[in-house]
């Protein structure tokens, strides 16, 4: 069980983010994360990987724990190696290096043999990553990026898989391609945490949802019950202003989300 | 004829050397975006310790090149964990002054060890001289060519193909991603720093082994790189080799043709030809001729 309790985060030491965050992914479940621009979704997966440093963002209250014991003071080589993978908001393949060079680097921790079984397993999962093994990564189309993206985290065989909006930018047909991938990798034994803009597609593969809204989770139930909340549904059907948060212009690429496809 | 080829084997081996220096720059600079002004330093205790290794040791000279290798790679090593480490996540501009101060420290050291002394490598070659195919050369320039290649074919070998120098490069396109890899980027910083010490400490030698030996500032000799990298571009290990061997060529071409050619440019203007070369590659190409990618940031 990856759970996190009471987590609060604050960045650059004053502008406090998270405001006690708890939710939990049990042994062999999706779980899903849903939230608007800014929420925080991005930064409950940095306290749990060990990337808040890089952000000049720290823990200040609560704890992560990972089957009981407390990983939340790990940095981010020792969270690969406890078992937690994770895919990248964006994407973030290594556009100059080829397809297997970017699987290779998802396995750095892991030794030769796992690797080789590894890449095995990725290029059985994604056929399309197979036959562009030695192709530069940067010139796949989106959906193929995102896939090499999951391929490298699954790399080092990891127990937990945290997947940050793997939906955004993607066509339909790619989406459900992806949404099917989710499911196999899980029933291959994978829990997955999985953040989303995309409702639908997130509460139609979890067992559980949160609804994170800036840093609290306002809501959480079984995805059933989630998807049947009026709430819920008018609150993904964008009803919502755009524009509402002005710290995500920050972002450097441009992107348009949606509650529902 | 012959005249010509012996400056261009000279050529060869001062360029080779020259792309050999820039091989360290460019493996800090891609791994931390840092330019190290300290190598110039690192180069000249190469030197040293070569030397060192040789004639106070007594070691053959086979094993005393690697033992100064070795030894340049840990000072360099240690000035990384001591001196930059804590600056990552600041701006390059910073680090890099930072290293201007590493480079004051390591010069300091170099002077106290060195004296006012010009020491020698002991080397094997000296000033000797072979006869290939009907030419006469200076041994000195091949042995030159030789290991400086072999030395930079090791470092671009062990880039693109070893697990270690994947997660390297890995980290140089993006250092966040790769530690969500499970890339422990401070031992990426460190070992960047440990290959730059032994290709610089290696390179000391080989310009330690010229006719002159080795005084301290003899360090800036180290500062022909920086017209190598602009040519080959700060972030391509392999452009060094093609970059360094024309400035090479076109300093050891100037050196034997100008005094007879062009006098009136008077006295040691091969020694800034490079420079030139230099301004001349910044007005047509920025990003330099051989490099493969831009350099986003100096
Ligand atoms: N490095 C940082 N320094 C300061 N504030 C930050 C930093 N990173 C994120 N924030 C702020 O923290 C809040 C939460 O950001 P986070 O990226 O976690 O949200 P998110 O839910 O992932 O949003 P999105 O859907 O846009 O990706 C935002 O207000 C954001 O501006
Ligand atoms: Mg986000």
């Amino acid at each position: 069980m990856l759970a996190v309790e009471n987590l609060e985060v604050v960045y650059e030491g004053v502008i406090l983010v998270l405001k006690g965050v708890s939710l939990k992914v049990g042994e062999g479940q999706i779980v899903a994360l849903l939230g608007a621009n800014g929420a925080g979704k991005t930064t409950v997966l940095r306290a749990i990987t060990g990337l808040l440093d890089v952000h000049r963002g720290e823990i200040t209250q609560g704890t992560v724990t990972l089957d009981g014991a407390p990983i939340h003071h790990l940095d981010a080589s020792a969270t690969v190696a406890a078992g937690i993978g994770q895919v990248m908001e964006g994407r973030r393949v290594f556009a100059e290096f080829t397809v297997e060079e970017n699987l290779r680097v998802g396995g750095h921790t892991v030794d030769r043999g796992r690797v080789a079984a590894g890449l095995e397993r990725v290029y059985g999962l994604f056929p399309v990553l197979a036959e562009r093994r030695g192709q530069v990564a940067g010139y796949l189309s989106g959906g193929e990026q995102q896939m090499l993206a999951i391929g490298r985290a699954l790399m080092a065989s990891p127990r937990y898989l945290l997947l940050d909006e793997p939906s955004l930018g993607l066509a339909p047909r790619m989406l459900g391609q992806i949404r099917e991938l989710l499911v196999e990798i899980n029933a291959q034994g994978t829990s997955v945490l999985l953040v989303e803009q995309n409702a639908n597609m997130a509460l139609s593969i979890a067992e559980h949802g949160y609804v994170l809204e800036t840093g609290k989770v306002v809501m959480d139930g079984p995805a059933e019950a989630l998807r049947g909340d009026k709430d819920v549904r008018e609150f993904y059907l964008g009803l919502r202003e755009e524009g509402a948060v002005d710290f995500r212009q920050v972002k450097h690429y441009r992107r348009r989300k949606r509650w529902l496809s | 004829m012959e005249e010509l080829i012996a400056s261009v084997v000279r050529g060869l081996g001062i360029g080779s050397t020259y792309a050999l220096i820039a091989v360290g720059f460019v493996i800090v600079y891609r791994a931390t975006d840092v330019v190290n002004f300290a190598h110039p330093a690192l180069m000249i205790l190469g030197a040293y310790y070569t030397s060192w290794f040789t004639f106070t040791v007594g070691l053959p000279f086979v094993l005393a090149v690697p033992a100064a290798m070795v030894s340049v790679a840990v000072l360099a090593a240690l000035c990384e964990r001591i001196a930059m480490r804590p600056m990552v996540g600041e701006p390059p501009f910073a680090a890099a002054m930072v290293t201007v101060g590493v480079f004051f420290v390591l010069f300091v050291l170099a002077f106290r060890l060195i004296g006012t002394t010009v020491i020698t490598m002991g080397d094997p070659w000296g000033l000797e001289r072979v006869t290939v195919l009907g030419v006469r050369l200076f041994q000195v320039d091949l042995a030159k060519t030789v290991i400086a290649l072999v030395a930079i074919g090791a470092v671009a070998a062990f880039l693109k193909r070893s697990r270690i120098g994947l997660a390297m490069r890995a980290t140089a396109l993006d250092q966040e991603v790769a530690m969500a890899q499970g890339v422990k980027v401070g031992r990426v910083f460190g070992l960047s720093w440990a290959i730059a010490g032994a290709t610089a400490g290696l390179a000391g030698m080989l310009i330690g082994t010229a006719a002159g030996g080795v005084e301290p500032v003899t360090a800036l000799v180290a500062l022909k790189a920086l017209p190598v990298i602009i040519l080959g571009g700060l972030d391509s290990v392999e452009g060094t080799v093609p970059a360094g061997i024309a400035i090479g060529i076109a300093e050891s071409l100037t050196r034997t043709y100008q005094p007879a050619y062009a006098p009136w440019l008077g006295a040691n203007v091969d020694v800034v030809v490079p420079y030139l070369i230099m301004i001349l590659v910044l007005m047509v190409r920025p990003y330099g001729i051989f490099g493969t990618r831009q350099v986003q940031r100096i």
